[in-house]
């Protein structure tokens, strides 16, 4: 009797971390923006993307195994995002999301890309994907794709001639304002005034100043979500009375929060919205606002939708490989139906870019309307 | 043309705000010998309690008012007794250091208190405009520069005309005269830093609608008012005035007509011109130092 409990604690002994070693939970890295100019993205990026975790974890996991999200600060500085990537490498990530920021992405999937390991960023800039890295995925459009929808508004719905363009001078704002200048000479709109503003810029009123006297008939802001705040009220304080258009960072949730009053008539395309009519972003809204106390914004959206392209894409491979992950991601089209938190049917051409439907949002007493939803620019 | 006096005018409405910053720093330099680098983070916390006490159902005036009794005991009151008194008889590099670390340690305090990102803060001015000969000024500005202004004169009648005010300038001119004068030279050096306190409420409740308020909301106030002050002339009062104003509108200018890109430099390049040609500031006095 003796030597057969002997036998079974031995037993067990030796298949305890044997069955802990198989069920060794996989480990994501979120490499966010938690301080510095880029907190507010990369905060709910971060929580966007824990959530869905969480509920995948509730749910078993992905093949079973569990999912361990290790959250790191870059404070919105490129070199400790690239320095932090390092060492979600070293350390066995399987899949890197973040940074948020397209000046620290641009830096940091160098390391990514030398250990094959997927990378999903929040940028927008459309320099991110046009380098030939297998390994970088986006999570919300390229600036290619929501410029041309943008200015074919200003054209079609504000009637505009001419428009003012306000953008911040980072690898993010460039890109957009590149981007939309394009896009609004296509359409033969006039670019009245081309204003730039700092990183963290506090004071808007030179900025604001130099649109009023341009005379344009509407005004394109884009810039982060702090500035973005920080330009609206002074328009209101300086009462600009033109339409002021922008694109997804605009209306943001944290930007109508801290503008106040000043955010109200603001219209932008948004690529995700927490205010959406379908019921999978409905749902997401609740399970999000139940968590954090706080309604998401964009970014929120971008890394919740993520974690779940993770989920689907490692389920259809049947393995945890980064390097087959990446290809099997590229060309691959996740329905909603099967997997509800991508939230809306996405698509990933060869480059890593996605496609799917977007919004028109307008601020009405404080609160994003959703007053057009536009197809995806592949169309179905 | 218009353009240039509405730049001038927000300018200078920017620039009192920085002016009651560094007014506290010349004042504590003068009365106590400490150069306070948390003087930033004395504007930070400020707005973080008036918000606090906002969220608790305090209209801003009342939020402003509480903001100022505790910004009294512990950015007056507490800091002298438990980092100035201690440390100033080692010299005014140690104190340096501490303030230093002080300006840390409040940062990362609030940081782990109301997170990294920016919160919004109510202006006490009404939104708007209003046409004046021709040029546009908004009620902010306006109402920025009548309170910071009356302010600093109060501060300036409160020095000159008071027996109190009197007896704080003669502590900052000669200490030991003052106390051989039956002058309480403790007593005034803690006025000063009530006083200090009590600025940095103002400039928060000021410049905290256009900053936002956020954890590192500081860095920058705090280094254009230390600039400011050293500008104007760290044993000048009026110095600070200047030292601001001239910072605040020549951003305005700068960032306008040259690039935004240029305007967080103005404040230095000034900053090297006066310590290169005129180290004592624009008003400051020579100081001639016993060995």
């Amino acid at each position: 009797m003796n030597r057969s409990i002997r036998a079974l604690v031995a037993a067990t002994a030796l298949a305890v971390p044997l069955a802990g070693l198989a069920q060794a939970p996989v480990k994501i890295y979120s490499i966010v923006e938690l301080s510095g100019g880029g907190a507010t993205a990369g905060t709910n990026f971060d929580n966007g993307l824990k959530l869905a975790f969480k509920e995948i974890n509730a749910a078993g996991g992905i093949l079973g195994r569990k999912v361990d999200v290790i959250s790191v600060d870059t404070q919105s500085n490129p070199g400790i995002a690239k320095a932090l990537t390092q060492k979600a490498v070293d350390d066995g990530a399987y899949v890197v999301m973040g940074p948020v920021f397209s000046g620290s992405i641009i830096v940091s999937m160098a390391e990514t890309k030398k250990a094959e390991i997927p990378n999903f960023t929040g940028g927008e800039a459309a320099g991110i994907t046009q380098q030939g890295n297998p390994y970088v995925f986006r999570t919300s459009f390229t600036q290619s794709t929501a410029m041309p929808k943008v200015a074919k508004y200003l054209k079609d719905s504000v009637k505009a001639k001419s428009v003012a363009v306000m953008w911040v001078n980072n690898d993010f704002g460039k890109g957009g304002r590149d981007t939309m200048v394009k896009a609004l000479e296509a359409q033969g709109i006039k670019v009245a005034a081309d204003i730039s503003t700092d990183p963290g810029q506090v004071d808007f009123s030179g900025a604001v100043l130099k649109a009023k006297q341009s005379s344009a008939d509407a005004l394109f802001v884009y810039t982060n979500e702090e500035e973005s705040a920080r330009a609206l009220r002074e328009l209101k304080k300086q009462g600009y009375d033109k339409p002021i258009i922008g694109e997804t960072t605009l209306t943001g949730q944290k930007v109508i929060e801290l503008a106040g009053d000043a955010a109200n008539g603001a219209i932008a395309h948004v690529g995700l919205t927490a205010d959406a009519p379908q019921p999978a972003i409905k749902s997401f809204d609740d399970k999000f606002q139940k968590e954090y106390k706080y309604k998401s914004d964009h970014n929120g959206m971008k890394g919740y939708s993520a974690a779940y392209v993770v989920k689907a894409i490692t389920e259809k491979n049947k393995k945890f490989d980064g390097k087959e992950f990446a290809k099997a991601l590229h060309g691959a089209k996740i329905a909603v139906k099967d997997y509800p938190g991508v939230l809306l049917d996405v698509s990933f051409d060869a480059n890593g870019d996605l496609d799917r439907e977007s919004f028109l949002v307008k601020v009405v007493n404080g609160k994003q309307v959703v007053t057009d939803t536009l197809p995806p620019a592949g169309g179905k | 043309m218009g353009d240039f006096v509405q730049l001038v005018v927000s300018g200078t409405a920017t620039g009192a705000i920085y002016a009651l910053a560094a007014l506290g720093f010349t004042l504590l330099w003068q009365a106590s010998g400490t150069i306070n680098f948390a003087q930033g983070e004395f504007v930070m916390l400020p707005a973080f309690s008036i918000l606090w006490f906002v969220a608790a159902g305090a209209p801003l005036w009342l939020a402003f008012l509480l903001a100022c009794v505790v910004a009294m005991l512990l950015l007056g009151v507490g800091f002298k007794s438990i980092v100035v008194d201690p440390l100033i008889r080692h010299g005014v590099i140690p104190l340096v250091i501490a303030t230093l670390g002080l300006s840390i340690g409040i940062k990362q305090t609030v940081r782990a208190t109301f997170g990294a990102e920016a919160h919004p803060f109510p202006s006490p001015f009404p939104s708007g405009q209003f046409m004046l000969a021709g040029i546009n000024i908004s009620y902010a500005d306006v109402g920025t520069l009548v309170l910071a202004g009356a302010i600093v004169a109060g501060l300036q009648a409160f020095l000159n005309r008071t027996v109190t005010g009197r007896a704080m300038q003669a502590c900052a001119q000669n200490t030991e005269a003052a106390r051989v004068l039956g002058i309480d030279v403790k007593r005034m050096v803690l006025y000063v830093f009530l006083i200090n306190a009590v600025l940095a409420v103002v400039a928060a409740l000021l410049i905290t609608p256009t900053y936002l308020a956020k954890f590192d909301m500081g860095d920058s106030i705090g280094q254009k008012a230390f600039f400011a002050a050293i500008i104007g002339g760290f044993n000048q009062t009026r110095g600070a005035l200047l030292g601001g104003v001239l910072i605040g509108v020549l951003e305005n200018l700068v960032g306008y007509y040259l690039s935004p890109a240029y305007k967080e430099g103005v404040a230095l390049v000034v900053f090297l011109l006066v310590i290169l040609f005129r180290p004592e500031g624009l008003l400051g006095r020579t100081e001639e130092r016993k060995v």
